[in-house]
């Protein structure tokens, strides 16, 4: 087997395929970065598995978890005032928790410089929301490089660390889902391990000032100003902005990122070949180039995935400049949303220039198949809790949903979590949902890793202003949905063990007694419901249990396994369907016969369904033998 | 490979499509092809459908196959392999499924049905689309599902220029020893 930890850390230059997000591992390496944290979120989390793979004594860098984006650029920006070149990396809405301090990033002169890398999420494959994180950038005069395939994020990494080096000034690395997960042979230099110095050398009366209050605050912002003119000039000779000359005198194309490459496909099928513009930086613009782009054409499209940003500086351009062009941005509101693939980018040039290519026709497909969303796994402690505080509820009640796995309630057949923001929102959500609500009941959802990473203050509110609201802890002992991630509670971090911090520790603290009830004790949970139904203030329960996904992952690895599953008896099941479809556990399966069995690839024989069944319609789990 | 290949895969969350996706990327890489593609990560691999690109030959530039152009689709469920051939497949390429039902949670909740085998086979047929559909009792892990479907592939040669060695070699780079062997023994009793 090949050992991707192995291949990274070598000195040779060396070519491999590898995805955006191990791709840049290497270059963290090359770089010579030293402090490396995160919070996880798609489309990232992979850049941290490739970091594990290589062994805690054999990393060149230092990386950690941190408790949520906001912290992770904070301890990011304080090693690169001390001298080190650090990144921080997150998700596209993880920019929201950070911006508090991002925002500030731009007035320091960070002397070890620092990559920010963005993992965007146009689409919203994995997130709430498909926001234009080049707003955020623009108003931190902030520079963003844009890579558009693994090879591109590699190289533009070094570019970002060189040039923040330099300037002393943060620089964005903004990658895209599809960047980040495309694979691709990537070749790599060599590089040579040398030893690092990690002595301290945070020096404010050198490198300050770091304190921009009063008039400082006003000089900072002028420096960062000037600071960013210096980045667009060097920005503006980049050789990754790339132009296709086909010179075709009528049409030109800007566009950049992954919508370019979708555009090369789309355009193979085309007779006619604009010329092509695409900006390897969407801020700073490289100026010089879109003037002379401009000046050459009588009409150019500006092809631009999300918010028209760069449609509208370009428009700016050709105004300054006196240029005679005719430039076309997006045209109606579906240029603004989702992601530009190739059959996107079709559909949005053929409302442009009708003649280049056709419109793409739906295809006649006469069988449909069923949806197949996500959905809480076999054993999920969530589907358990929620089955049990379901019973306890009316459907007046209002349930507010957080971030995580068990987001994944609100679904059929469950509707439970009406409504969601972002990370740890759900118990201010429902405080609000309480003020001066005496008839409906508000319940609010938050899993363990979100109580940390933003639930603390909320729930905090929730107290210190007596707010009258349930709040579950949906506790398994993990961050489950990107990947198994450790969060405080779990008693290690990514590199070594650590003492848990336990969540109903920190709940008793703040001065609330948790009830603790396992999340397969349905019974118990919906009693427990029942019983705080009139109660004042802030109730926690905390339905806890593993996460089972993760639990079977590691218990399949040991010798000892045995595979265990429940079975149905279809003489107590037969008519009886009510009870599956209200449970619709992933492993139910509806028979031909006309009842409700069991799939033997799914059932891990947790058995929590048991109890959600008729008497005797499901056995209890038994050890299978599978060959 | 003068022109462009395009491989389509899809399963349920849990499956290993990942894995196949690699091996197969790999696979062509071994045969000297250019290749590239792009998998599902994140929330989806919770149970929903996910998908992977493979994308091969010159001329290639974003990772993401368009719909209704794959020559190929490779799926690990009876479900996913009817949404394949519906939304990626051209007229005239070639479906592989394996045989399973994982139903999603409309046909579980009785607000959908299940296609047939049958009903697969005729659509391919409207469509000319040649069906596989791969089943194996004797698989001893869920997980080797995807190896059964890659012999399949192998064997009918359903991608030009990768021979059975090729798919070796890249579950040879992706495979601890223990699970290499057992899913090498596997591949070539099938193949």
């Amino acid at each position: 087997m090949k050992q991707l930890a192995r291949i990274l850390n070598q000195e040779d230059a060396f070519s491999e395929i590898m995805m955006g997000n191990s791709a840049i591992v290497r270059a963290m390496i090359e770089a010579n970065t030293k402090v490396v944290t995160s919070y996880p979120g798609s489309p990232t989390p992979e850049i941290a598995s490739t970091i594990a793979g290589i062994k805690p004594e054999d990393r060149p860098f230092y990386f950690e978890f941190s408790t949520n984006e906001k912290v992770a650029t904070e301890v990011a920006a304080g090693a690169s005032v001390n001298g080190h070149l650090s990144t921080v990396f997150f998700k596209s809405v993880g920019l929201n928790v950070a911006a508090d301090s991002f925002v500030q990033l731009g007035l320091f002169n960070l002397q070890g410089g620092m990559v920010i890398v963005l993992g965007d999420d146009p689409g919203a494959n994995s997130s709430q929301n498909e926001q234009d994180n080049r707003h955020i950038c623009r108003m931190s005069y902030i520079p963003i490089l844009e890579p558009s395939n693994p090879q591109e994020v590699y190289e533009m990494y070094l570019a970002a660390a060189k040039l923040s080096q330099k300037l002393m000034m943060p620089v964005v690395l903004r990658l895209s889902t599809h960047v980040c997960h495309a694979k691709e042979k990537v070749n790599f230099s060599s590089w040579k391990k040398e030893s690092y110095d990690w002595k301290p050398k945070f020096d404010p009366k050198t490198f300050g000032p770091y304190i921009p209050i009063t008039s400082i605050a006003l000089q900072l912002k002028e420096r960062a100003l000037k600071r960013f003119e210096e980045a667009q000039a060097i920005l503006e000779e980049s050789p990754f902005h790339k132009v296709l000359d086909n010179k075709n005198l009528e049409r030109g194309i800007i566009t950049m990122g992954l919508p370019f490459y979708s555009l090369m496909d789309a355009l193979q099928e085309s007779q006619a070949h604009p010329d092509i513009l695409s900006l390897a930086t969407p801020y700073p613009l490289p100026r010089k180039k879109i003037i002379e782009f401009l000046k050459k054409h009588k009409e150019v499209k500006v092809f631009e995935e999300l918010d028209p940003i760069v449609e509208q500086e370009i428009k700016v351009i050709a105004f300054e400049e006196g240029i005679q062009v005719k430039i076309i941005g997006k045209t109606d509101l579906t240029d603004w949303t989702g992601e530009y693939t190739a059959d996107k980018i079709q559909q949005v040039l053929h409302k442009t220039w009708p003649d280049l290519l056709p419109l793409l026709e739906k295809q006649e497909r006469p069988i449909a198949v069923a949806n197949r969303p996500a959905q809480m796994c076999p054993g999920c402690g969530h589907r358990s809790a929620f089955h049990a505080i379901k019973n306890a509820l009316t459907d007046e009640d209002i349930t507010v949903a957080d971030i995580g796995c068990h987001t994944l309630g609100f679904m059929e057949p469950y509707n439970m979590g009406q409504i969601l923001m972002s990370m740890g929102a759900s118990p201010a959500i429902a405080s609000g949902l309480a003020l001066g609500n005496k008839s409906r009941r508000v319940v609010a959802f938050i899993g363990d890793s979100t109580f940390f990473h933003a639930g603390i203050p909320s729930t905090t509110n929730a107290l210190f202003n007596k707010h009258n609201i349930t709040l579950i802890l949906m506790e398994n002992g993990t961050t489950a949905m990107t990947g198994h991630q450790d969060h405080p509670g779990v008693g290690k971090n990514f590199n070594e063990e650590t003492a848990a911090i336990s969540p109903k520790d920190v709940l008793r603290g703040l001065g609330v007694e948790p009830i603790v009830i396992d999340a397969y004790q349905q019974a118990k949970i919906t009693q427990a419901i029942l019983d705080g139904k009139d109660k004042e203030g802030l109730q926690v329960i905390i339905a806890t249990h593993p996460c089972m996904l993760k639990f079977t992952r590691e218990a399949k690895k040991k010798d000892n396994y045995t595979l265990r599953q429940v079975s149905t008896n279809p003489e107590k099941c037969q008519g009886k369907t009510e009870s599956f479809e209200k449970f619709a556990c992933p492993a139910f399966h509806f028979n031909s016969q006309g009842h409700f069995s069991i799939n033997t690839d799914l059932c891990i024989g947790d058995g929590s369904c048991i109890q959600t069944a008729p008497k005797g319609a499901i056995n209890p789990p038994k050890a299978v033998t599978k060959n | 490979m003068n022109q462009i290949f395009d491989i389509y895969l899809s399963g349920v969350g849990g499956q290993g499509i990942g894995l196949l996706s690699e091996v197969i990327l790999r696979a062509a890489d071994h045969a000297g092809l250019p290749a590239r593609g792009v998998d599902t990560h994140g929330l989806a691999q919770r149970g929903g459908t996910v998908e992977s690109h493979v994308r091969l030959g010159p001329n290639t530039y974003s990772p993401l196959i368009r719909k209704n152009t794959a020559q190929l689709a490779i799926s690990l469920e009876l479900h996913e392999g009817l949404r394949a051939m519906n939304e990626y497949l051209k007229d005239g390429g070639t479906l592989v499924y394996y045989n399973t039902n994982w139903q999603p949670l409309p046909v579980r909740l009785r607000k959908a049905q299940s296609p047939s085998n049958g009903e697969i086979e005729n659509e391919g047929n409207r469509r000319g689309i040649k069906v596989f559909s791969v089943f194996e009792d004797k698989i001893p892990d869920t997980r080797m599902q995807n190896i059964a479907l890659l012999a399949q592939i192998a064997k009918e040669k359903l991608i030009p220029q990768i021979e059975k060695e090729h798919y070796l070699m890249a579950m040879k780079d992706l495979m601890p020893e223990s699970m290499f062997n057992k899913n090498k023994e596997l591949f070539e009793h099938l193949v």
